[in-house]
């Protein structure tokens, strides 16, 4: 396919690993910070191609994982009204909250819709003007534009049945999160490349001089993917850290004006929870005061839910490798995927939901890859 | 949950997790998506998607009951004999939406269906009943038209439907129309086609390109409009079955990748056979429409159904000759070898991706859902 051949060819994939694996003297640990780069990497088994010295871990770009259990909560409440439409994008469907998952709720009754385009719910709010039909807007930089267009249209047409559940958090601030925090091993970073195709990356010009720690804007093909991890490893062997960019034929260092104009109309940066991390100050969006009528968390006066995160989890620990799953005394008991207690059970890849679902296959998984990639 | 006013925070400062611990960041950001909910209370859609959740409910609550040895392989149909003659016996349900769809319809949907799971058997297609339940409110001239279509692939696949039902609910207790179908067939002395036959060595064939079913049905659905029109792969394989069984009789296993796709279908015959499956992504056929259309979705095509398609495993001395029958025939043209049966790493299917690395291929949970990212 045009656009997208080229950037999967296995010849010129080669090259880069063979550049990769002249460029690199010692062992390195990087981050993807998208989702949507990490799901390439899985898909086309990069991590497994480059050299063992290179480590990618996974960054906090999946919207749909760092989604805090609070706001699935909120939007699980207002998805039970008899009155409401929730539409959702697809994957938010089946995140579990504290109860249930949204296919559940679907399933006893709710009107709960999968939308492609917040914009379609507008369409949806004029076909059923009876009813209220709330959109949940999660996302980073990159749904925001779409979302914030979703109000000022709704606005602009008089829509009134129409709401948005806001749940926006913004990069920069986690990457500075995880730099700041004293267990930090990420030594550079594959940059997002679609929230700069909105942003653009000027603002991740300070955090590359003041922590030292190169950043390259990547794209999501897995030769993008690849020229990245390169152009940073290029960087930490000669011990330089500016912000690079990959992905120059999406991405312009001033971003998209125009939607950033329209995403500042419509949102204010707010401190935002994220699951399993906590709260980072200034790492949300959500919407300005005088678009009060569009915030379905008032409208439906879902403000005091709050959910707590586990006490007698130990995912922390376990994250560093000090406990074992079936250390802590919550596992398999109070914790399951059902009722996921931590990060580390949430996630499908966390230590703790594989020990839980996966078991002894794990290990057979992983001996399955390694065999396959061994040479015949 | 707790509510405001018995308030127990998780605003833990960064680098601390709720029991003051220190966090290990950056790893607490394991970027992958939330495990799905498997201990359901009720049914959900999940349990019809031919993935895991399908798998469970069979498994815990079906086989149990009714456990004994013509279900248990967990065929595409049962195989006994009767006298000197061994039979397939399968059935179906069809319920789909839109009823008409780019490139057929859910009336001859409900004949390829049962036709080519008798064919995945081994088996020569014979008779058909077919029990309809009809929504109050469905037009007779789109009853019409369904009779009509299921009449003409009834006549090309050559099978009688014999006998049927029809049964009316109230409007809004069914979605226009669902159909049943069952079926029975001969199979022919020298074929053993059993999933348990799958062994190392031998080839993986599909007869063409994958997920065309799947997408043409999604490009259909409210608000999705393509620019070129994604038709439906639906028809019937038994004469296919015919010609390829004619080239070569000893072919190990026939799969018809329907719900879950390729991906599913090969990880359930991996695990039942206990062999490893391994295959080359680049040689997969998959038309430039439907990539086009997995990108924008966000679909993997490995998991999207097919109803037209079928997955052969035939010993490597075979190959050749099932590949070439194949391709002769007008529902194999772009037929293709995938990949083969291996020793290694029984029960799970691996990929060589397109730019060399390797994956596990695993069975979803349930429906695939469009992503955000």
């Amino acid at each position: 396919m045009k656009f997208l051949d080229e950037y999967r060819s296995e010849p010129l994939a080669k090259k880069i690993l063979e550049e990769i694996r002249r460029t690199v003297t010692r062992p390195w640990v990087l981050m993807e910070v998208c989702g949507g780069q990490t799901h390439s990497i899985v898909k086309y088994g990069i991590d497994r191609l480059l050299p063992e010295t290179v480590e990618l871990v996974h960054g906090p770009g999946c919207p749909v994982c760092v989604t805090s259990l609070e706001m699935i909560d909120k939007a699980h409440a207002i998805a039970r009204q008899p009155d409401v439409i929730f539409c959702s994008f697809g994957d938010m469907l089946r995140v579990p909250g504290s109860e249930a998952d949204l296919l559940v709720l679907k399933s006893r009754g709710a009107d709960i819709r999968i939308v492609y385009s917040p914009i379609d719910c507008l369409k949806i709010a004029r076909e059923n003007p009876d009813k209220k039909v709330v959109f949940f807007a999660i996302g980073f930089e990159t749904t925001a534009p779409a979302n914030a267009m979703s109000v000022w249209q709704a606005r602009q047409q008089g829509i009134k049945n129409f709401s948005i559940l806001v749940s926006h958090v913004l990069v920069p601030p986690a990457m500075a999160a995880i730099l700041q925090s004293p267990l930090n091993r990420v030594q550079g970073f594959l940059g997002p490349g679609h929230v700069c195709t909105v942003m653009g990356y000027s603002e991740y010009e300070p955090i590359a001089s003041r922590f030292h720690v190169p950043i390259v804007i990547t794209g999501f093909e897995p030769l993008d993917l690849l020229q990245g991890t390169l152009m940073t490893l290029r960087q930490l062997e000669e011990g330089r850290a500016i912000v690079e960019n990959q992905y120059p034929r999406v991405v312009k260092r001033e971003g998209n004006r125009v939607a950033q104009e329209l995403v500042n109309k419509v949102f204010e940066v707010c401190d935002r929870k994220w699951r399993g991390v906590g709260s980072i100050p200034q790492s949300g969006y959500r919407l300005r005061p005088e678009l009060r009528d569009y915030d379905a968390e008032s409208l439906f006066n879902v403000e005091g839910i709050t959910t707590a995160e586990s006490t007698i989890c130990i995912s922390g620990l376990v994250l560093r490798g000090v406990k074992k799953p079936h250390d802590c005394p919550a596992f398999g008991k109070q914790c399951t995927p059902d009722h996921p207690l931590g990060a580390t059970m949430v996630s499908a890849e966390g230590a703790c939901a594989a020990y839980y679902a996966y078991g002894r296959h794990l290990q057979l998984k992983h001996e399955a890859v390694t065999a396959a990639a061994a040479p015949a | 949950m707790t509510r405001a006013g018995e308030k127990k925070s998780i605003e833990a400062p960064i680098g601390l997790n709720g029991n003051g611990a220190p966090a290990a960041q950056p790893v607490s950001f394991t970027g992958s998506c939330p495990v799905p909910i498997f201990d359901h209370k009720e049914i959900v859609l999940g349990h019809g998607s031919g993935g895991k959740l399908s798998h469970q409910l069979i498994q815990s609550l079906i086989l149990p009951e009714f456990s004994n040895a013509l279900l248990e392989p967990l065929h595409d149909g049962a195989v006994f004999s009767i006298g000197d003659t061994r039979f397939a016996f399968s059935t179906d349900s069809f319920v789909v939406k839109p009823i008409f769809f780019p490139g057929g319809d859910i009336g001859e949907l409900a004949i390829h269906g049962t036709v080519n799971d008798l064919a995945m058997c081994g088996a020569n297609p014979l008779y058909l009943s077919a029990g309809f339940i009809l929504e109050e409110g469905l037009a007779v001239d789109d009853f019409r038209r369904i009779v009509q279509s299921m009449k003409r692939a009834a006549a090309e696949a050559g099978v009688l439907l014999v006998t049927g039902d029809t049964k009316v609910v109230d409007r809004g207790k069914g979605d226009k129309i669902f159909i049943n179908t069952s079926g029975i067939g001969t199979i022919a002395p020298g074929v053993r086609i059993d999933p348990a036959r799958a062994h190392a060595g031998d080839k993986i064939i599909i007869n063409g390109p994958i997920a065309m079913h799947g997408i043409a049905i999604m490009s259909v659905r409210e608000g999705l409009n393509f620019e070129t029109e994604i038709t439906s792969d639906c028809a019937s394989l038994n004469s296919l079955v015919a010609i390829l069984l004619g080239a070569f009789p000893d072919v190990h296993v026939l799969r018809d990748p329907t719900r879950g796709g390729v991906a599913s279908a090969l990880t359930e015959i991996a695990e039942s056979a206990e062999v490893g499956i391994h295959l080359d992504e680049a040689s997969i056929p998959i038309t430039e429409e439907v990539k086009g259309a997995c990108e924008i979705l966000g679909f993997d095509p490995l998991y999207v159904a097919n109803e037209g398609k079928l997955l052969a495993i035939v010993p490597e001395e075979g190959s050749d000759r099932v590949l070439a029958a194949m391709q002769a025939h007008p529902l194999g043209r772009a037929a293709a070898i995938i990949g083969e049966v291996v020793e290694n790493h029984p029960g799970f299917v691996t990929m060589r991706t397109r730019v060399g690395g390797n994956r596990i291929v695993d069975m979803l949970s349930g429906e695939q859902l469009p992503r955000i990212c």
